[in-house]
C-alpha cells in the first residue's frame, strides 16, 4: 500500500483549521476586533519556528542570513503583537469601583 | 528529544493559539486568552530551540544567530508595543503584516537554498514537486503581503509626500489589464520554478509578487483602508500557512489558517458595513480621502446652536446616546467625552455609546479608543444592539460622524442605499458636532443635518466637549 503524501495530510489539517478558525472568530465580540488583529499578527509570527531552523541549521551564507533576518522580523511580531494586545486588553478591564459607574441612575 | 515529542508539543502550542482567539469572545476572558497565546508561542520557540540543539549534535553554534535575531526583533517589537498611540494602531498592524510577509519570503529563500537543513529531503536531493508548489505559494503571498502592507502603512499614516503613500487612489488606464499581465507572468515563473527548481524563475517570481503587492493596493482609497488592513491580515495568515506546508509543519498550518480565516471574516464584516462588495473595494478608485464638498447643492438652512445650548438639552434628557466617529479620535477628544458622560451621569442621565462597525480606521478601532479613555465597555453598544433603542432616546449626540448616520441609506436610489446605519434620525432630538458642513467620504449631503429636530454645533470636537462640560458644571 502506498503512503499518503505529506501534502495530503497537510491539506486535511489546513481545511480543518480553517473550519475551526471560522467558528472561533465569528464568536469574537466586535468590540475586540482590533485586539484580534493584533493577536493574529503575533500568531502568524509562529513562522519564527521555520526561521530558527533556517538560521541555526543551514550552512551556506545566503540561507543563514535569510534565516537570521526572518527570526528578527518575526520576533518583532511575536513580542510586539502579544504585548500590544495585552496593553489594549488592560484598557478593557473593568475599572475599580472608585470611579462610580456613569450612566447609572441615582 | 524525538520528532514525535516535538510534534506533540507543537500540537499543544496550536491548541493554545485557538484558545487565544476563543478568549476574545468577551472582554473578561480576553486577557487569559492572550496569556494562552504567549504560552503557546513560548512553547513553540523553546521546543524548536531544543530540536535545534539536538539536531546539531549538542554544538548548537547556530543558536547564536537565532538569539541575535530574537534579541534585535524582540527589542524593536517591545518598544513599539509600549510606545504606540492607540490612534496609530492601524499603522502598527499594517507594519506587522509587512514583517510577516517579508519573513515568509526570507524563509522560503533559505528553504530553496538548503532544503536538507529543514529535514524535507536528504542533502543534495531535489525538492519534491509538492513542496515546490507550496514554496511558490508561500513566497508570492508573502511578497504581496509585504509590499501591499508597506503601501497601506503609508496611506494610513498620511504624512509622507510620496504619491503612492497618499490616501487618494492611484488609477490609470489599463490598470487592471496590467495587474492581470503581472499576475500571469508571476504564475508562469511559478510553474517554471516548480518544474525546474532553479533560482532564475524563483527570483523573477518573487520580484513580480513585490510589484503586484504595490499595484493592487494603490488604487484603493484611504477610506477603504479598514478592508485593506483586514485583507492583508488574512494574506499574512495564508503566507504563514504556505510556509507551514513547505516545511511540513502542522503548527504553522494551523496558526496560519486561523489568522487567514480571521482576516477573511473581518474583511467580510467591513465590506458589509460599507454595503460594498469585496471586489468593488479591491478594484478601487472609490473612497477619496477628505471628502468632496457637494458644491452643486444649494445652501440649505441648518439650525445651529452653541455648546451651552447642547449641554442644557442633554442635562434635561433622560437618555442620551453618543455616536462617536473618527473625527473624535482625530481631535483627541475621548477624555473630554468621558468627562461629559460622567457629568451627565451625575445628573441622572443615562448615557450610552453607539458604535458603527466602520467608526474607526480598522475593525473595532473606536472601541479601543473609548476603552483607552476608560469608558466602561458595558456602556458601549454595537449597531444591531442599539438601533431599536433610538426611538426612545431623548438626545443623540453625533461627534464627527457623517455617513454612518445618513438616513439616505434608507432611500432607494441613493448611492449609499442599503448601507447599515445608526438610526440617529429616529431620536427625539439630535445634536451634531462637526467642523463644517463638508460631506463625508461618500461625498453625500446628509438629510439628518437639515431636520427640524437637529441642532448643529460647529467646532473642533475637543473644544466643543470641553465647553459642554463647563456649561454642565454651571447648570
Amino acid at each position: 500500500m502506498e503512503l499518503v503524501s505529506h501534502t495530503v495530510t497537510n491539506l486535511i489539517i489546513f481545511v480543518l483549521a480553517i473550519y475551526v478558525g471560522f467558528h472561533v472568530v465569528w464568536n469574537v465580540t466586535p468590540a475586540l476586533h482590533t485586539p484580534l488583529m493584533a493577536v493574529t499578527n503575533a500568531l502568524s509570527a509562529v513562522i519564527i519556528v521555520g526561521a530558527m531552523l533556517a538560521a541555526a541549521l543551514t550552512e551556506g551564507n545566503l540561507a543563514k542570513w535569510m534565516g537570521t533576518a526572518a527570526v528578527a522580523l518575526a520576533a518583532v511580531n511575536v513580542f510586539g503583537g502579544f504585548l500590544v494586545t495585552r496593553r489594549m486588553l488592560e484598557m478593557f478591564k473593568k475599572k475599580e469601583k472608585s470611579a462610580p459607574a456613569e450612566g447609572a441612575k441615582h | 528529544m524525538s520528532l514525535n515529542l516535538v510534534t506533540l508539543l507543537y500540537l499543544i502550542a496550536s491548541i493554545c493559539f485557538i484558545q487565544a482567539l476563543k478568549g476574545l469572545s468577551h472582554p473578561t476572558t480576553a486577557r487569559r486568552g492572550n496569556a494562552f497565546g504567549m504560552i503557546g508561542m513560548a512553547l513553540a520557540i523553546l521546543t524548536t530551540a531544543a530540536l535545534i540543539v539536538k539536531l546539531s549534535d549538542m554544538k548548537a553554534a547556530g543558536m547564536v544567530y537565532v538569539l541575535g535575531g530574537l534579541l534585535v526583533g524582540g527589542t524593536v517589537g517591545s518598544i513599539m508595543a509600549k510606545r504606540v498611540e492607540m490612534t496609530k494602531m492601524p499603522e502598527l498592524v499594517a507594519f506587522m503584516h509587512s514583517m510577516i510577509g517579508l519573513a515568509a519570503v526570507c524563509i522560503a529563500v533559505a528553504v530553496v537554498a538548503e532544503p536538507s537543513a529543514f529535514g524535507i529531503v536528504a542533502a543534495g536531493e531535489p525538492l519534491p514537486f509538492g513542496n515546490r508548489i507550496e514554496l511558490f505559494i508561500g513566497t508570492f503571498v508573502g511578497a504581496i503581503t509585504f509590499s501591499g502592507s508597506v503601501i497601506a502603512f503609508g496611506k494610513l499614516s498620511g504624512k509622507y509626500k510620496f504619491r503612492l503613500f497618499q490616501g487618494a487612489p492611484v488609477t490609470f488606464a489599463g490598470q487592471h489589464p496590467l495587474n492581470a499581465v503581472l499576475g500571469l507572468a508571476m504564475l508562469g515563473c511559478g510553474i517554471w520554478f516548480t518544474v525546474t527548481q532553479s533560482w532564475t524563475p524563483f527570483v523573477i517570481m518573487a520580484a513580480l509578487a513585490f510589484v503586484i503587492g504595490v499595484t493592487i493596493i494603490i488604487p484603493i482609497g484611504g477610506a477603504d483602508m479598514p478592508v485593506v488592513v483586514s485583507m492583508l491580515n488574512s494574506y499574512s495568515g495564508w503566507a504563514a500557512a504556505g510556509i507551514g506546508f513547505s516545511l511540513n509543519n502542522p503548527m504553522l498550518i494551523i496558526a496560519g489558517s486561523l489568522v487567514g480565516s480571521s482576516g477573511a471574516i473581518l474583511s467580510y464584516i467591513m465590506c458589509k458595513a460599507m454595503n460594498r462588495s469585496f471586489f468593488n473595494v479591491i478594484l478601487g478608485g472609490f473612497g477619496q480621502d477628505g471628502g468632496t464638498v457637494a458644491g452643486k447643492q444649494e445652501q440649505r438652512p441648518v439650525k445651529s446652536g452653541s455648546a451651552d445650548d447642547a449641554a442644557f438639552m442633554m442635562a434635561n434628557a433622560e437618555t442620551v446616546v453618543i455616536v462617536p466617529g473618527y473625527g473624535l479620535a482625530v481631535s483627541r477628544a475621548q477624555h473630554a467625552l468621558k468627562e461629559l458622560a460622567h457629568k451627565l451621569g451625575e445628573k441622572g442621565v443615562q448615557v450610552r455609546y453607539a458604535i458603527h462597525p466602520v467608526a474607526g480606521r480598522m475593525p473595532g478601532h473606536m472601541n479601543v479608543l473609548l476603552a483607552e479613555a476608560e469608558i466602561p465597555y458595558d456602556q458601549v453598544f454595537e449597531m444591531e444592539d442599539i438601533n431599536p433603542d433610538f426611538r426612545q432616546t431623548d438626545v443623540v449626540l453625533v461627534l464627527g460622524a457623517n455617513d454612518v448616520v445618513n438616513p439616505a441609506a434608507k432611500i432607494p436610489g441613493s448611492p449609499i442605499f442599503g448601507m447599515p446605519i445608526l438610526e440617529a434620525h429616529q431620536a427625539r432630538t439630535v445634536i451634531v458636532n462637526k467642523r463644517s458642513m463638508a460631506s463625508g467620504y461618500a461625498g453625500l449631503d446628509n438629510e439628518l443635518f437639515y431636520m427640524d429636530k437637529t441642532m448643529m454645533v460647529f467646532g473642533d470636537a475637543k473644544k466643543v466637549l470641553e465647553d459642554m462640560v463647563k456649561a454642565l458644571e454651571a447648570l
